[in-house]
C-alpha cells in the first residue's frame, strides 16, 4: 500500500468531524501527508504474523479490582460549578443541542 | 541546590537546617534562573513558605515530618494538586483548578515534601522537546539553544538547573527518561501500576506512569519509595509492596547479569551515544556484573505500535475537553459548534495530530489493522523481553538516540520527533520499569543518558545497576 | 431460542389480503439499586438539587479514574442467573461519542465481552423469550431544555445536571422473539417483576429506572425477517404498547403500498401518538469501541457466582403459582401481591384458616404500604373476628395498621383501642337503651314517611355514635336500625 492510499483527504476530513475539530484546507492537506507518513512507518507491523497472538490492553495482569458500595465524599455543587464556563440554576449551561446530530440512543429519552 | 534531597531531608529532620531555609533557597534559585530556562508554569511561593514553616513547627515539637521533610518537589503540570492551576501546558485547561489532590501529591505531602511549583511540558505530554507547550518552550540548562527533551522537559530542566532537588514527571513513551538524559539528570519510570495514576491527567492510560526526576540515583530512589504504593483509587494499581530502593542503591552488583540490547545500537543511534552505552557496559563489568549481548527482536516494531496505541487512547481521553464543565469555552451557536470551536482553539498542532491519528486508528474498518494489531505487537514485545530476562537480570540501552537537539530541528517533522522515543518506547509498551542515568557526555559536551531496563516489579535491581553506573 | 406458543401473540394486521406478523426484540436498561455509583462513591440518587450527588470521578474531571462497584456486579449477576444466562468473564470498553450530559464524552460500557450471555425469560403465558446478552454500563446526566417549547428541538439553550451520571445500568437485550405489542408489554412487565424480586432495581418506569428501546419489524407470515426500526422514548408500559403498535402499522402500510422500510432509529412521540425519524442508518455513529484501559478484566469466580445463585430468592412466576394455588385464583390475578412481597404472609394466613378473599382484600387495600411486622396468625384471627361482625371494617383497618407498625399482638391492640365496645351485640344493647329512652322518636322513625325516617335515622345514628365514642360502623348502625324497625 502506498502512503497516499493509507489515508485520504476525505478520511482526514471525516476523522476531524468525529473528533470535533475544525481543520482549514491547508491543515487537512498537511495532516493528510503527516498522518500518511506515520501510518507508512507503521506498515512494518502489517507483515508480522499475529494470528495466534492475543492483544495486550493492560500491561500488568490484574483482574477483579473492586470498590465496596459505600458512599464517600461528594463535591458541592458550588465546587463543581465554579469551574463551569457558563452556569445557571445550579447547572451547566450549554447552547442548544441538535437532536439530529446527537449520537446517543439514551439521549433521545432525556427530554 | 547545593545538596541533594537525601541530605537536605536528613538535616531538616535533625533540626540542623530549617525547611524554610531549604524552600527559600529553591525559590531563590528559581527566581535567579527560570527567566532564562522557563521550566515552571507556576511557582507556589506563598504556599511553599507556609508549608515549610509548618514542617519546622513539627520538627520543633519533636515530630518527624517524614523522609522528604522540607524537600521542594516540582510537579509536572499534568499532576493535580487541589486548588493549584493544572494546565497540561494547554490553552484548553486555562483557569482550571482541580478540586482534589493526586494520590502522589497526598503521599509526597504526608512524607513532608513541599510542592514548589508546576513545570512546563509538551501539551498533554505529547512531544519529546517541550516545544509543543502553549506557554512556550523550556530551555536546556546545559545549552540554552537546545531543547530539554520532553515531554517532562520542565521537570528535568528544573532539577538540572538546581532550582529544585526533586521533580515528578510522567512517562508514556519516554517522557521522563528522555528529558532526564538530555538534561544530564536521573529519571525513572516504574513498573506500570507501581505509582498511582489517580490525579495524573491522562494521555495514554495503558502507558502513563508517574516517576521521579532527581540529580542522583539515591534521590530518585528516595522519591520513588515515597510515591510507590497501592492505591484503591486506581484499578490498575499493583497491590504488591515495593522493595526498599534506597537499600538497593547501596547494593553490590557483583554477579548481576546485564544484557546489552543489540537492537538499540548501531543504525539510527548516534555514534557518541553508542560509545557511551558501550562504556557503561564496560563499567558495569568492572563493577563485577556479567555483561552479555541480547536481542529483543520485536522492539523494532515498538515505535509503530506505540504511535497507534498512544494516540488512540489519547483521542478518547481528550474528548472530555468540550467546553461544557471546565476550562476554555469558545462560543458556538449550538453545542456541537461550541465543542468544535473550543477544541480547535484550545488544542495545539501536535495534540490535534495525535487525536486525528488515534481517532482514525480506532475507526470502523481500521481498528483491526491498526489498533488491535498494535496491541498484538505489544504482546510480542512482552514475550521477547521475557525471553531476554531468562538470561539477564537487567538490560542496558541508550535512553535517547542523540544528545539534546536544537530548537526547531524536529518540530515540523513529526516522524523525526517520534523517533526520539525509539529507545524508551519498548519498556513503556511492556509496562516494565526503566531508568535513565547520566553517563558522561557526547557531541558538544552535552550529556548522554544510558538506560537500565528491568522486569516488572524489579525496580530494586534497576536501581542497584543505575547506582553502580553512577559510582563508576 | 425458538419461539413457542406464538398463536395468542400475533396481531392480525390485515392488509392486501396478507396476514402480517410483528417481530419485536427489546433492549431494557435497568438502573441497578446500589447505594453508590458504578465507578465512584457519590450516592446513586438523583433526587434533590441538581449537581449535588457528584464527585470528581463521575464528573469525569481530568486525572480521575473509575473503580468498579462490587455491588453493581453482584446485582448484575443476580439478574443473569434469574434469566438463566451464563455469567462470563467480561471486560469494559469505551463507547466514544460527544454529548454534553456525558462527562467524559465516552461511556464506559461492555462491548464484545458482556457479563451475561444467553438465557431466557419465561412469560406468564409460558412462552420463553430468548435473551441475547446483559451488560453493565454507566448512565449519563440529564439535560433540560430551556426556551422554545421546552423540548430539545428549538430550545434556546440547555442546562445539564450530572446527578445521574455514573449510575449503574444493566442493559438486557432480548432475542426478536416477541410477536405483538401486548407480548412486548408482558415481557417488560415480567422482566420488571424479576428485577424487583432479586433486588436489582426499583423498576420505576415513570422515574426512568427502567427504560425500553424496541427493535420492530414486520413480515408476511412465514417469510424471512423484515427491515427493522429501533424505537426509543417509550416511557411506560402503555407507551411501549402504543409505540410498537403504531410502528408495526406504519411498516405494514409502507410494505402494502409496495414501498420499503428503511432501517433507522425512530422516536416515539407520546402526545402525537406516532414515531418520527431520529436518524437514518447512514448517520449511524462510529463509536470507536476499544478496551477500557482504566479498568481491569472482571472474572467472577465460580464460588462467588454459586454463592449468589444459592442466595437467589424464588422467582416471581413460581411465587405467583404457589400463591394462586393457596388462594384458589389464577396466577395472573395475584401478580400484585408477589410484586409487593405479600405472598408469603397471604399463604400463611390462609393456612392459618383465614378466608382467602378477605386476605387478598386487606392486602390489596389496607396493607398497600407494606405488611410490616404483621404476623399471619394475628391476621387470620382478625379476619375471623371481622367475619363474625365483631369488628367494623374501619376497626380492622386501624388494627392492621397498628399491628403492621408495632408488631403488637391482636389482643393488646384491641384492648388498647377498646374495640369490643362496638361489637354487634354491644351495638344492639345501645339501641335498646335508646329506644327505651326515646319511644316517641322511635315510633316516628318506624311509621314516618321517608323524609321523616331519614331525619330520625340521623337522630339515632348520632346518639349511637356519641355513646360509642365514634367507634361504631356507620353501615352496621344503619343495618341495625333498618332491621329493628322492620322497615
Amino acid at each position: 500500500m502506498s502512503s497516499e492510499h493509507r489515508i485520504s483527504i476525505e478520511d482526514v476530513a471525516h476523522v476531524a468531524k468525529l473528533a470535533r475539530l475544525h481543520l482549514s484546507d491547508e491543515e487537512i492537506l498537511r495532516f493528510t501527508t503527516q498522518l500518511a507518513d506515520v501510518l507508512d512507518h507503521a506498515s512494518d507491523i502489517e507483515s508480522l504474523n499475529t494470528e495466534e497472538v492475543e492483544p495486550t490492553s493492560h500491561p500488568y495482569p490484574l483482574s477483579n479490582v473492586f470498590r465496596s458500595d459505600d458512599p464517600g465524599p461528594t463535591l458541592s455543587s458550588e465546587e463543581a460549578l465554579s469551574q463551569g464556563p457558563e452556569v445557571e440554576d445550579g447547572q451547566f449551561r450549554v447552547p442548544p443541542i441538535l437532536i439530529r446530530s446527537q449520537q446517543s440512543g439514551a439521549a433521545a429519552m432525556r427530554q | 541546590m547545593r545538596q541533594g534531597a537525601l541530605t537536605l531531608a536528613r538535616h531538616v529532620r535533625s533540626g540542623e537546617m530549617s525547611a524554610v531555609e531549604v524552600v527559600e533557597e529553591s525559590l531563590a534559585q528559581i527566581k535567579a534562573k527560570d527567566g532564562r530556562i522557563s521550566a515552571f508554569n507556576a511557582v507556589l511561593g506563598e504556599r511553599s513558605r507556609r508549608r515549610a514553616a509548618e514542617i519546622d513547627r513539627q520538627v520543633a515539637l519533636g515530630e518527624d515530618p517524614g523522609p522528604l521533610a522540607g524537600i521542594p518537589v516540582a510537579l509536572k503540570d499534568n499532576i493535580c494538586a487541589s486548588g493549584v492551576p493544572t494546565t497540561c501546558s494547554s490553552r484548553i485547561l486555562e483557569g482550571w483548578l482541580p478540586p482534589y489532590d493526586a494520590t502522589v501529591v497526598t503521599r509526597l505531602q504526608a512524607a513532608g515534601a513541599v510542592i514548589i511549583g508546576k513545570t512546563n511540558m509538551d501539551e498533554f505530554a505529547m512531544g519529546s522537546s517541550t516545544e509543543a507547550s502553549a506557554t512556550g518552550p523550556t530551555r536546556n540548562p546545559c545549552d540554552l539553544s537546545r531543547v530539554p527533551g520532553g515531554s517532562s522537559g520542565g521537570s528535568a530542566a528544573a532539577v538540572a538547573a538546581g532550582m529544585t532537588p526533586l521533580a515528578l514527571g510522567s512517562d508514556t513513551g519516554g517522557s521522563i527518561r528522555q528529558p532526564a538524559a538530555l538534561c544530564g539528570v536521573v529519571g525513572a519510570k516504574p513498573t506500570y501500576g507501581r505509582v498511582s495514576r489517580y490525579g495524573l491527567v491522562a494521555f495514554a492510560s495503558s502507558l502513563d506512569q508517574i516517576g521521579p526526576i532527581a540529580a542522583d540515583v539515591a534521590d530518585a530512589a528516595l522519591a520513588l519509595e515515597v510515591i510507590a504504593s497501592h492505591d484503591p483509587m486506581d484499578s490498575t494499581s499493583i497491590p504488591d509492596p515495593c522493595e526498599s530502593l534506597l537499600a538497593a542503591v547501596e547494593r553490590d552488583v557483583g554477579g548481576m547479569r546485564v544484557g546489552l540490547i543489540t537492537d538499540l545500537l548501531g543504525e539510527g543511534i548516534d555514534h557518541d551515544v553508542t560509545e557511551r552505552v558501550e562504556a557503561a557496559a564496560r563499567a558495569l563489568e568492572e563493577s563485577g556484573a556479567e555483561v552479555q549481548e541480547v536481542s529483543v527482536p520485536s522492539i523494532s516494531y515498538g515505535l509503530s505500535a506505540y504511535y497507534l496505541i498512544a494516540p488512540a487512547e489519547a483521542s478518547s481521553n481528550l474528548a472530555r475537553y468540550d467546553g461544557v464543565r471546565y476550562g476554555l469555552r469558545v462560543k458556538g451557536e449550538n453545542t456541537e459548534k461550541m465543542n468544535v470551536a473550543t477544541r480547535t482553539a484550545g488544542f495545539g498542532d501536535e495534540v490535534k495530530r495525535r487525536i486525528m491519528l488515534g481517532t482514525f486508528a480506532l475507526s470502523v474498518g481500521y481498528y483491526d489493522a491498526y489498533y488491535k494489531k498494535a496491541q498484538k505487537v505489544r504482546t510480542l514485545v512482552i514475550r521477547d523481553f521475557e525471553a531476554a530476562y531468562r538470561s539477564c537480570d537487567v538490560l542496558l540501552a541508550p535512553t535517547s538516540p542523540s544528545v539534546a537537539f536544537a530548537f526547531g530541528e524536529r518540530i515540523d517533522d513529526p516522524m523525526s520527533m517520534y523517533y526520539s522515543d525509539v529507545c524508551t518506547i519498548p519498556s513503556s509498551l511492556a509496562g516494565h520499569p526503566a531508568i535513565s542515568v547520566p553517563f558522561g557526555t557526547g557531541a558538544g559536551g552535552l550529556p548522554v543518558g544510558v538506560q537500565i531496563l528491568a522486569p516488572p516489579l524489579r525496580e530494586a535491581d534497576m536501581f542497584a545497576a543505575a547506582a553502580a553506573l553512577e559510582r563508576a | 431460542m425458538s419461539t413457542q406458543a406464538r398463536g395468542g401473540g400475533s396481531i392480525q394486521a390485515q392488509a392486501g389480503g396478507h396476514e402480517w406478523e410483528i417481530v419485536v426484540g427489546l433492549e431494557v436498561h435497568a438502573e441497578l439499586a446500589t447505594r453508590t455509583k458504578l465507578f465512584s462513591a457519590s450516592p446513586n440518587s438523583f433526587e434533590g438539587d441538581p449537581n449535588t450527588n457528584i464527585d470528581p470521578v463521575c464528573l469525569g474531571l481530568p486525572g480521575t479514574l473509575p473503580v468498579l462497584n462490587v455491588q453493581a456486579v453482584e446485582l448484575a449477576i443476580r439478574v443473569c442467573l434469574a434469566l438463566n444466562s451464563e455469567v462470563r468473564p467480561s471486560e469494559f470498553a469505551r463507547k466514544n461519542y460527544f454529548y454534553p450530559d456525558m462527562p467524559k464524552d465516552y461511556q464506559i460500557s461492555q462491548y464484545d465481552k458482556p457479563i451475561g450471555v444467553g438465557g431466557f425469560l419465561e412469560l406468564p403465558s409460558g412462552k420463553k423469550v430468548g435473551i441475547v446478552r446483559a451488560h453493565i454500563e454507566e448512565d449519563t446526566g440529564k439535560s433540560t431544555h430551556v426556551g422554545g417549547t421546552g423540548r430539545i428541538d428549538g430550545a434556546e439553550y440547555s442546562l445539564v445536571d450530572y446527578n445521574r451520571a455514573g449510575v449503574p445500568l444493566l442493559e438486557i437485550v432480548s432475542q426478536p422473539d416477541l410477536r405483538s405489542a401486548a407480548e412486548a408489554r408482558e415481557y417488560v412487565s415480567e422482566l420488571r417483576a424479576v428485577l424487583l424480586a432479586v433486588g436489582a432495581s426499583d423498576g420505576k418506569m415513570e422515574e426512568g429506572s427502567l427504560r425500553v428501546d424496541a427493535n420492530v419489524s414486520v413480515r408476511r407470515r412465514g417469510e424471512r425477517l423484515g427491515t427493522r426500526c429501533e424505537i426509543k422514548n417509550m416511557n411506560s408500559l402503555r407507551s411501549i404498547g402504543r409505540g410498537i403498535e403504531y410502528e408495526a402499522k406504519r411498516q405494514v402500510a409502507l410494505l402494502s403500498a409496495g414501498e420499503s422500510v428503511s432501517q433507522e432509529t425512530r422516536h416515539w412521540n407520546e402526545s402525537e401518538g406516532r414515531t418520527l425519524t431520529l436518524r437514518g442508518k447512514e448517520e449511524a455513529t462510529d463509536y470507536r469501541y476499544f478496551p477500557e484501559p482504566d479498568l481491569v478484566p472482571l472474572r467472577p469466580s465460580s464460588e462467588w457466582v454459586e454463592s449468589i445463585r444459592s442466595a437467589l430468592p424464588e422467582l416471581p412466576r413460581f411465587r405467583r403459582a404457589r400463591l394462586a394455588a393457596a388462594v384458589g385464583r389464577d396466577a395472573s390475578s395475584v401478580a400484585l401481591f408477589v410484586e409487593r412481597n405479600q405472598d408469603t404472609l397471604a399463604i400463611e394466613a390462609v393456612a392459618a384458616g383465614a378466608d382467602p378473599a378477605a386476605v387478598l382484600k386487606h392486602l390489596e387495600h389496607n396493607l398497600s404500604e407494606g405488611t410490616g411486622r404483621l404476623t399471619a396468625g394475628a391476621f387470620a384471627e382478625l379476619i375471623a373476628m371481622e367475619s363474625k361482625g365483631e369488628l367494623t371494617s374501619n376497626q380492622v383497618k386501624a388494627t392492621l395498621a397498628e399491628m403492621a407498625a408495632t408488631g403488637a399482638d391482636l389482643k393488646s391492640v384491641l384492648a388498647d383501642a377498646d374495640y369490643q365496645a362496638v361489637s354487634s351485640s354491644r351495638l344492639s344493647s345501645v339501641l335498646d337503651e335508646l329506644v327505651a329512652e326515646n319511644p316517641v322518636e322511635w315510633e316516628r322513625y318506624r311509621e314516618g314517611d321517608s323524609r321523616e325516617r331519614k331525619k330520625l335515622q340521623g337522630f339515632f345514628t348520632g346518639k349511637i355514635m356519641r355513646l360509642t365514642k365514634g367507634q361504631a360502623d356507620g353501615r352496621a348502625v344503619a343495618e341495625l336500625l333498618r332491621k329493628r324497625a322492620q322497615v
